[in-house]
C-alpha cells in the first residue's frame, strides 16, 4: 500500500507542439493511501493513460510519478507492486480458475501454503470457490471477468489495484452485485484502489473522490456530491447527471441584475458575481416550475414530456435555449405547447465565467 | 396419438447437384479409375483381367517400398520437428510494428514465392563441389559429400533445402498468430510478473494453436509428398536409388510401367496421408485443452 503522488505531463508524439498533442496535460495529482479514487471521462480524455502511467505500462514524456515519496517513474508494473485489471478479460486459457488466481504469486515465488490460502479467500470472495478446478477457457465472459479481478486482488501487499472499466463486458444485473462486491473487498482489505470508467453511476457509487477528466486534464477532483452540487466547470456540470446540467448564458448588469436574452431573471443575492457575460448552470433537478408569473421568472414553452422511470422529464425553450426540468413522477405535466414559467435563479444555482465556476 | 406428416419433398437433392457434379469430376471419378487400375491387371487396352487384391499384397510385401516409406516418413518427421520450432523462433524474434515489419515480412517470405523446380535447381548449384558454395565448402571442409552419388545426402540436401524453403511458411503463420494477440495479455502478464518464458508457454503457445496445428498439418501432407524438389536435385535417383516415396511411385508406374501396382500404391499412399492427418489433428485439438485435473475423466 502506498501514497502515490504524479506531477507529470505525457504525449505519444515525439515532438510536442501544442497542447493538442498531449495526451495529458500538466498535472499534479495525489491518491491517498487505502482511498478509492474513480478516473471518469469520456473516450480519449487521458484516463487509461494515467492508468497506464501509475502502473508502468507507459513512461511519461515528462515529470515523475513517486510511490511514498520515492521515484519510481521508470520502474516496471512488477517493482511497482502494481496490480491492474484490463477492461476485457484477461485469463490463462490453458490453465484452470485456481492456477489462473495463483499465478501472480507463483511468479513471485511465495510459499505454496500461502497461496493455497489466498487463492481460497479470494475465491469466496468473488463466489468462485466451486469452479477453483474448472479450466478457465470455458467459463462465460463475467467468470473471466471475476478471474482478471481475483488475479488482480490477490497479491495481499499491493501499492494499488487499478481497474480499467472492468465491468464493461458484464450484463447489468451483475455489475451491480461486482461493484457491490469491490466495494466490500476494499473495506475487508484496506487497498488503495483507483478504477476508470465512463459511466458516472459507477464512478459516483463506487468511489470516495472522483476525478473528472477531459481533453487530457482533470478538470474537478471531488467526492460525488460535491461533483453533483458545484461542478467547477461546465464540463463536469454536463457530463455529471443524466441529463445533465442546464447551461444558458446570461449576462449581468452593473446594478446587480441578471438578464436572459433581454428577459429579467432576477438578482443573485447570495453572490458576488462579475458584470459581464455569465454562463448560469443548473440541474435538471433543481429547477422549478413557478406558480404564475412572478416578478423572478421567465416564461418557457414546454416541447416535450417524458417519463423515466422515477419521475418526468420536461424539455422546454426558454428564449431561443432548450433546457430540462424533472418533475416528481406524481406531479400532473403542462401539456406540450403550454406556456410555463421557470425560477432559474435558486440556492443550487452555479454561476460560470470562461467555463470555470466564479460563484 | 397423432403424428404430424409433413409433406415429403424431394426438391432439395437438385440444389446440391452441381456440388455432387463439380466433386466427381475433380475428386471421385479420378480417384475411381485408380481403383480400376488397381484391382485389374491390364494386359492390353482390350484384354484387362480383375486380379482382387493381388496388387496390394505384392505391393505390401516390398522391401524397397518400405524402406522408403521409413525414408519418407523419417523426412517428414525430421521437417515437422525442424520447421516448426525453427518457424515459431523466427516469428517471436520478428518485429511487430513499423516499417521494419514489413521489411522483414517481405524478406521472409522471398524464399516462398520461388517456383518449386526453381528451388531444386538453384540448391542442384548451390550442392555442387566445384562451383556451388554449399557444396565446395563441404568439401573443403574435408567431407566427401555427394548429393548426386550418395542416396542419404541427397536425402540430408533435400531437408535442408526444404527447410530453407518452408520454414517461412510456418514463421509467417506463426507470426499471424503472435499478432492476433490483443496487447491486454502482455500488459497483464507483465502486471502478474510472468517471466518471458511464462508468456510463451500460457500465452503466445496457447494462441498460436490454431495456426500452428495448420502449419503442421500443410507442413506434414507437402513434405510426405515431396516430389519436384528432389526430382530436380538428382533426377529421382541418385542412380536406382529412390530416396523418396512420390519417386519410387513415378518409377513404378511411368518408369516400368506397372500402373496395376502402381495405383495399389498411391491409394494406401493416400490413405496414409489420410490417416496421419487425421490422428495430427484430433491430437492437437485436444493437446492443452483437457482439464489439469485429468484425472476425473
Amino acid at each position: 500500500m502506498a501514497r502515490i503522488d504524479l506531477q507529470l505531463a505525457h504525449s505519444y508524439a515525439r515532438t510536442v507542439r501544442s497542447d493538442a498533442d498531449y495526451a495529458l496535460l500538466p498535472l499534479d495529482i495525489v491518491f491517498e493511501d487505502g482511498g478509492a479514487y474513480a478516473l471518469l471521462g469520456p473516450s480519449g480524455c487521458g484516463k487509461t493513460t494515467m492508468l497506464n502511467i501509475i502502473s508502468g505500462l507507459v513512461t511519461p514524456s515528462h515529470g515523475s510519478i513517486r510511490f511514498d515519496g520515492v521515484d519510481r517513474t521508470r520502474a516496471t508494473p512488477q517493482e511497482r507492486n502494481i496490480a491492474q485489471v484490463f477492461q476485457f478479460p484477461v485469463i490463462y486459457d490453458t490453465m484452470t480458475v485456481g492456477e489462473n488466481l495463483a499465478f501472480p504469486l507463483r511468479n513471485r515465488k511465495e510459499p505454496e501454503d500461502r497461496i493455497r490460502e489466498r487463492v481460497g479467500r479470494i475465491a469466496e470472495m468473488l463466489d468462485l470457490s466451486g469452479q477453483l478446478d474448472q479450466r478457465a477457457a470455458n467459463l462465460a465472459a463475467d467468470a473471466k471477468q471475476k478471474i482478471s479481478l481475483g488475479r488482480g486482488l490477490v497479491r495481499a501487499d499491493v501499492s494499488a489495484v487499478l481497474f480499467d472499466e472492468p465491468l464493461t463486458v458484464i450484463d447489468p444485473h451483475l455489475k451491480w452485485e461486482l461493484r457491490r462486491k469491490l466495494k466490500q473487498i476494499h473495506h475487508e482489505l484496506g487497498l488503495t484502489l483507483i478504477y476508470v470508467t465512463h459511466d458516472q453511476v459507477e464512478a459516483m457509487t463506487f468511489a470516495d473522490q472522483v476525478l473528472v477528466m477531459a481533453r487530457g486534464r482533470v478538470v474537478q477532483q471531488g467526492t460525488p456530491e460535491e461533483l453533483f452540487e458545484r461542478p467547477s466547470h461546465t464540463f463536469v456540470g454536463h457530463f455529471i447527471g443524466s441529463p445533465g446540467m442546464n447551461l444558458l448564458p446570461v449576462e449581468m448588469r452593473e446594478d446587480g441584475s441578471m438578464w436572459l436574452d433581454g428577459q429579467r431573471l432576477g438578482r443573485p443575492e447570495t453572490h458576488q458575481l462579475p458584470a459581464g457575460p455569465l454562463t448560469l448552470g443548473i440541474r435538471p433537478e433543481y429547477l422549478h416550475l413557478a406558480f404564475g408569473s412572478g416578478p423572478d421568472t421567465v416564461p418557457a414553452t414546454v416541447s416535450q414530456v417524458r417519463h423515466v422511470g422515477t419521475g418526468q422529464l420536461l424539455s422546454v425553450r426558454v428564449g431561443g435555449h432548450e433546457a430540462k426540468a424533472y418533475l416528481p413522477a406524481d406531479a400532473v405535466p403542462p401539456a406540450e405547447g403550454a406556456v410555463v414559467h421557470l425560477a432559474l435563479i435558486g440556492p443550487h444555482t452555479c454561476y460560470y465565467r470562461n467555463e470555470e465556476l466564479v460563484a | 396419438m397423432s403424428t404430424i406428416v409433413k409433406p415429403v419433398n424431394q426438391k432439395a437433392w437438385w440444389l446440391i447437384l452441381p456440388v455432387i457434379l463439380c466433386v466427381a469430376f475433380s475428386a471421385i471419378i479420378p480417384l475411381m479409375t485408380v481403383v480400376n487400375y488397381s484391382v485389374q491387371d491390364i494386359i492390353s487396352p482390350d484384354n484387362a483381367v480383375f486380379v482382387g487384391t493381388e496388387w496390394f499384397a505384392s505391393i505390401m510385401r516390398d522391401e524397397d517400398l518400405h524402406a522408403a516409406l521409413w525414408r519418407q516418413l523419417l523426412f517428414s518427421g525430421a521437417v515437422l520437428c525442424i520447421e516448426i520450432p525453427l518457424g515459431v523462433a523466427l516469428a517471436l524474434s520478428m518485429p511487430s510494428r513499423s516499417w521494419r515489419a514489413s521489411a522483414v515480412l517481405v524478406i521472409v517470405s522471398l524464399s516462398l514465392l520461388i517456383p518449386w523446380n526453381v528451388v531444386g535447381t538453384i540448391w542442384q548449384i548451390f550442392g555442387r563441389t566445384d562451383i556451388g558454395l554449399f557444396g565446395w565448402t563441404l568439401a573443403r571442409l574435408g567431407l566427401d559429400y555427394s548429393y548426386v552419388g550418395n542416396p542419404v545426402h541427397a536425402w540430408l540436401t533435400v531437408l535442408l533445402m526444404d527447410v530453407w524453403h518452408w520454414t517461412p511458411l510456418v514463421a509467417l503463420l506463426a507470426y499471424a498468430g503472435l499478432q492476433s494477440i490483443p496487447e491486454a495479455y502482455y500488459q497483464a502478464a507483465s502486471i502478474d510478473g510472468a517471466s518471458k518464458w511464462a508468456v510463451f508457454r500460457y500465452i503466445q503457445l496457447p494462441k498460436m494453436r490454431g495456426v500452428l496445428m495448420i502449419a503442421v498439418l500443410l507442413r506434414f501432407m507437402d513434405s510426405f509428398m515431396i516430389y519436384t524438389e528432389p526430382f530436380v536435385l538428382t533426377g529421382g535417383g541418385p542412380g536406382n536409388s529412390t530416396p523418396f516415396l512420390s519417386q519410387y511411385l513415378t518409377q513404378k508406374a511411368i518408369g516400368q510401367f506397372d500402373m496395376g501396382p502402381a495405383a495399389a500404391f498411391s491409394l494406401i499412399y493416400f490413405l496414409i496421408i489420410l490417416m496421419f492427418c487425421f490422428v495430427l489433428y484430433n491430437w492437437m485439438l485436444r493437446v492443452g485443452t483437457r482439464d489439469s485435473g485429468a484425472s476425473h475423466d
